[in-house]
């Protein structure tokens, strides 16, 4: 809708930052998941954002769109557990290598920028119901 | 369609819309905070109004300033805001000065609104006695 753009903005922006949220909720959850097999173990996720056009007339209007969920490509921490039901022939098993400060200061950065564009929708839509409200 | 000399409402329906134009870049600012490589933009607001006050066209005087030729809205002039914070993204966009902005404009904006408010109730005033 073209007459308040501000409003797709910021929900385009309050779905990006809720896609993060979710990807760290995953990487934290599964943070303890060893595997035998490294090629099957699981990788850290992030999302990579990018700008997309809101409106075709005024190309300044930018909202945010996850452009796509991209799987780390660190190689997965190894460690000796022979006593592990999982452990492949030698021994070891493979950890996923996800640091558990990082993922809560990009959660706590990521509901940051939500409640941000949570007010930012609430004084649109004050200043639109005073625009509306013009004379009486 | 911008018109300074509005004789209703004189320069603050011009003022509004500039506002508003001015609140929707901002927003985009905020919401593309964390995005890599973006660069945040504002409205050059005096220059903006002396353009579109003296009905000049509009010419570029720093290689910074862009000019929309072609949109309704052609006296808009964007300028890249320089960052306080230096980024390993290549975002420009300092998140707290955009917020503090926004909530700026949109006290300027609510004053333009009381101004043409009062003015309406004026001519409502002077019509129905």
């Amino acid at each position: 809708m073209s007459e308040f753009p501000i409003f797709d903005i910021a929900g385009s922006a309050l779905n990006a930052q809720s896609v993060r949220l979710n990807t760290v909720a995953s990487n934290l959850a599964n943070a303890g998941n060893v595997s035998g097999d490294p090629a099957t173990v699981y990788r850290m996720r992030e999302p990579v954002f990018a700008t997309f056009a809101m409106d075709t007339a005024d190309s300044s209007l930018e909202g945010v769109q996850v452009k796509s969920i991209e799987e780390s490509q660190a190689q997965p921490v190894k460690r000796y557990e022979p006593n592990n039901p999982l452990a492949d022939s030698e021994g070891y098993v493979y950890a996923p290598d996800i640091d558990p400060v990082a993922q809560m200061v990009n959660m706590i950065s990521a509901s940051r920028a939500y409640q941000a564009n949570v007010e930012m929708i609430n004084t649109a839509k004050e200043l639109a119901l005073a625009t509306l409200n013009l004379g009486r | 369609m911008v018109d300074a000399s509005n004789s209703l409402f004189g320069i603050h329906s011009t003022a509004l819309e500039l506002q508003q134009a001015r609140l929707n870049l901002l927003a985009t600012n905020i919401a593309n905070a964390d995005t890599p490589h973006y660069h945040a933009q504002d409205i050059d607001f005096s220059q903006t109004f002396d353009a579109i006050s003296n009905k000049d066209s509009l010419t570029a005087t720093h290689p910074l300033h862009i000019t929309h030729a072609d949109s309704g809205n052609g006296s808009m002039r964007h300028v890249y805001r320089i960052p306080q914070q230096p980024s390993l993204d290549g975002n420009t966009v300092d998140a707290e000065y955009e917020q503090a902005a926004f909530a700026r404009a949109a006290l300027h904006y609510r004053t333009s609104l009381s101004f043409v408010d009062a003015r309406a109730k004026t001519l409502l005033t002077a019509i129905t006695g």
